[in-house]
């Protein structure tokens, strides 16, 4: 093929496993993500700019952006592009927030039928993290074992979806500042469900119409998930699979092996794919694997159950999103198990192409066509299931076609398994677990600040681009990053996951050094977005760095965002009080008085607010002049190795 | 007339999309995010109307002995070439709305703004670097076409014969 074709799929991804990967689907003229993008364009300006409303049926209506007076414009009901603009944005925060509380009501709930004993296959590994949780819920912990503990603080969580008034518990975590932010504008979360309930009533016709409140009905939405649905899904997942210590694994395509048979569980929730593997583990099925002719088991992850086993079991990655075609594409996986979340409907008809059998789990997720398996998942027979799961793998495995395999070679170690908690005994040694160590250097002015580089992947920017430059500018510039998700999976994969760290700033290696962290830290799936939350409320209770999220030299990115779950995790992280950079902007562009408020204005309510940039560079050094206005505000002192790195930079 | 932008109204959904690709394109930074800011907001040369059971997005027909042109005291309107669209000249242009008044389509409007008509250009900018007009490039369902004369008769004469050697008789319309 010829230097064009290179040239292409060097523009759909910086990642050369994917590139050869993406060269070979060309040739075999399989479409992937990334053609039907293409096929999209041009795509429709007025859902770009959120002026499209579908909400009823004297609809659909749509703002001109450019009839000159686009606020004199009304759709049908009368609502102008602000009303329009609101509601579609808010649906979408509670469309996020749906998807990662109900990943917590789930967890919640296999943690009650573990207690119970209806669930014998889950241990409660992490009892600490139970007894603590206990005492934060108020439960009296003494004398009790641990799986009646477990069954009241799974009641108390699960509560937590359907309370109906007050606020929800993990509130309380928030800096007392930043809570009474919140209280003046009526945005404390009463239950989880319920103000996912409110956005969809108040944005029905004809109900809530300032666009302000619509707004803010949403921020409501997504604080609870934010500081609930997801909080909940990460702790819980702590107490039921024990809290994630650092460990190392590899990732990429190359985990795939070709001699062994290849499981890929792919999705979100833990509750699969810690049964997974246990059962890849058992003896009874590997030897069914070699009386196949194969050399074993070899399971790996995708997405964010790939960041829950990879933390706690230093399970291989074979991924991140824009790669679940491209494992497929190699020919060598066996199965593909799911369960829910930015599963691509395309992988249906793309596995009638290979032998993988595509195993769906969840009663939420269904595929149309013959090579899809339904072998739905239930926690009180969850090892039985999951171990049928992998021996129809095995027993796919003679299926391969061996001419089809192509495997690229590239792998890529990574340290994984940071926690809000960890971090301490990091800093501060076994002995004098404390943040202080961090805050100091960031007051000494090793370290400028912290970001939090998160989200998906999207074919409107170049495949891990805008993760990896965004994450090196940030560590040259001395900032530490933490990071969750497709982030951390496209960063491992760029090597910045590992402990060397000739990439960091002068600052920022010293630290990392005499610590020894890398200057990139994986805090997990993009649920443990919320232990980003809580690291940073421990960094301003430490003290010296002020009274609020927004007055810590921080900022957050998500420069390759495509869910509505980035959504909500975007708006929760940024009404929390962090200054947060978009790689393409939120949908508000059609709203003057929306995209002023959420690019600006909301700073004022809430201490954070968002800007937009694409080029991830331009984007770090939007977050770092952030960081560097704060750490004024502050009156830290001056960067100690400034000059170096202006001289470096040259 | 080398080229003129052929409408499918069978294909036409009304989306749009060719009015805010137009704009975009008429715009000082040609980008949507930052275009929508733009003060005097850019404008559209192309407008979706609703006919009785169908749309169709109007747009200059570039008039081989144009009105607009004839009219135009100023000579503001005029024709680079034979083969070029009918353009203005906005630095002569007096906004005096003969030209509106003139055009037998209504594709003609005042930008009150600039104080000064706008109307399709038929995009003649990206035409010269080999793309195609805005407003056909953003069309989802193909049914605005950049065809010339030459191929609109030739397949207009097919289907005529297709129809002829069907029995059919008629053209079909």
């Amino acid at each position: 093929m010829g230097k064009n074709d290179d040239a292409k799929e060097k523009s759909r991804s910086i990642d050369p496993a994917s590139q050869a990967m993406l060269k070979k689907a060309s040739d075999a003229n399989i479409t992937t993500a990334w053609d039907r993008w293409d096929g999209m364009q041009p795509q429709c300006g007025f859902g770009s700019l959120g002026i499209c409303c579908r909400i009823c049926n004297m609809g659909p209506c749509r703002i001109d952006p450019f009839s000159g007076s686009p606020e004199e414009q009304c759709g049908v009901c009368g609502a102008n592009a602000d009303t329009i603009v609101a509601r579609n944005l808010v649906r979408m925060m509670a469309g996020g927030a749906a998807a990662h509380s109900d990943h917590g009501r789930d967890v919640a709930h296999t943690l009650l039928m573990a207690a119970e004993g209806e669930a014998a296959d889950y241990e409660i590994v992490g009892e600490q993290r139970l007894r603590d949780l206990a005492e934060e819920y108020g439960i009296s912990t003494e004398g009790k074992e641990k799986k009646a503990l477990a069954k009241e603080v799974a009641e108390v969580a699960f509560s937590e979806f359907g309370q109906q008034h007050g606020a929800l518990r993990f509130i309380a975590r928030a800096p007392k500042a930043l809570q009474e932010k919140w209280e003046r504008q009526g945005v404390i979360p009463r239950g989880i469900d319920r103000e996912i309930v409110q956005v969809m009533h108040c944005t029905h016709i004809g109900v809530e119409n300032e666009w302000k409140n619509v707004l803010k009905h949403g921020i409501r939405a997504v604080l609870g998930d934010g500081w609930g649905g997801s909080m909940i899904a990460t702790d819980l997942s702590d107490v039921l699979f024990g809290s994630p210590t650092p460990i190392r694994a590899t990732i990429n395509l190359g985990v795939l092996d070709r001699d062994k048979v290849n499981v890929i569980v792919h999705g979100h929730e833990p509750t699969l794919s810690e049964m997974i593997v246990a059962a890849a583990r058992d003896p009874e099925l590997v030897k069914l694997a070699q009386e196949k002719g194969a050399k074993g088991i070899n399971l790996a992850g995708m997405c964010c159950t790939a960041n829950e086993i990879l933390m706690r079991h230093g399970i291989p990655v074979a991924g991140n999103f824009l790669q679940q075609e491209l494992a497929i594409t190699t020919g060598a996986v066996e199965a593909m198990i799911i369960d829910v979340q930015c599963i691509m409907p395309a992988l249906g008809d793309l596995c009638e192409l290979f032998h993988t059998k595509l195993v769906t789990t969840s009663p939420k997720c269904h595929f149309p066509g013959a090579s899809v398996e339904h072998i739905e998942f239930h926690e009180d027979a969850a090892l039985d299931t999951a171990k049928r799961i992998v021996r129809l793998a095995i027993e796919n495995y003679p299926n391969r076609k061996p001419d089809a395999v192509d495997i690229p070679e590239i792998t890529e170690d990574l340290i994984a398994g940071f926690t809000a908690e960890n971090v301490y005994n990091f800093l501060g040694g076994r002995y004098r677990a404390t943040y202080r160590p961090l805050n100091n250097a960031i007051i000494e002015g090793r370290i400028r600040g912290l970001a939090g580089v998160v989200g998906c992947n999207n074919p409107n920017v170049t495949h891990d681009y805008g993760h990896v430059e965004m994450a090196k500018e940030l560590i040259k510039n001395d900032v530490l990053v933490v990071e969750t998700g497709c982030s951390a999976q496209a960063c491992a994969k760029a090597g910045l996951l590992r402990p060397e760290t000739e990439l960091a700033g002068p600052g920022l290696r010293e630290v990392c050094q005499a610590v020894g962290i890398p200057p990139v830290l994986h805090l997990g799936s993009c649920v443990d977005c919320s232990r980003i939350l809580v690291a940073l409320c421990n960094v301003q209770a430490e003290g010296g760095l002020g009274d609020c999220l927004s007055d810590l030299p921080a900022a957050g990115a998500a420069p390759e965002w495509m869910s509505e779950k980035a959504v909500s995790i975007g708006f929760y992280v940024a009404c929390s009080g962090v200054f947060t950079t978009l790689g393409t902007p939120w949908p508000v562009l059609g709203s003057k008085a929306v995209s002023d408020y959420v690019y600006g204005g909301m700073a004022e309510d809430y201490g954070g607010y968002f800007a937009y940039e694409k080029d991830p560079i331009k984007a770090a050094h939007l977050m770092i002049d952030h960081i560097n206005k704060k750490r004024q505000a502050l009156k830290l002192r001056p960067m100690m190795y400034e000059q170096q790195v202006a001289a470096a930079g040259d | 007339m080398k080229s003129m932008i052929v409408v499918r109204v069978d294909k036409c959904l009304g989306c749009k999309s060719c009015e805010m690709a137009c704009a975009v394109e008429h715009s000082v930074s040609k980008d949507l995010y930052r275009a929508i800011h733009e003060s005097p907001a850019p404008r559209t040369r192309v407008s979706v109307e609703q006919g009785p059971g169908f749309v169709v997005p109007l747009q200059c027909r570039q008039c081989e002995d144009a009105p607009c042109v004839e009219i135009c005291p100023t000579a503001a309107l005029y024709r680079a070439d034979k083969d070029s669209p009918v353009v203005i000249d906005h630095e002569r242009c007096i906004g005096c709305k003969w030209c509106i008044v003139a055009c037998p389509f209504g594709v003609i409007s005042l930008d009150s703004e600039n104080r000064t008509v706008i109307k399709c250009d038929q995009c003649f900018e990206r035409v010269e670097r080999g793309e195609l007009p805005a407003c056909v490039s953003a069309c989802p369902t193909g049914a605005l076409e950049l065809r010339t004369l030459d191929e609109v008769v030739a397949e207009k004469r097919q289907a005529s014969l297709v129809q002829i050697e069907r029995g059919l008789g008629k053209e079909e319309d």
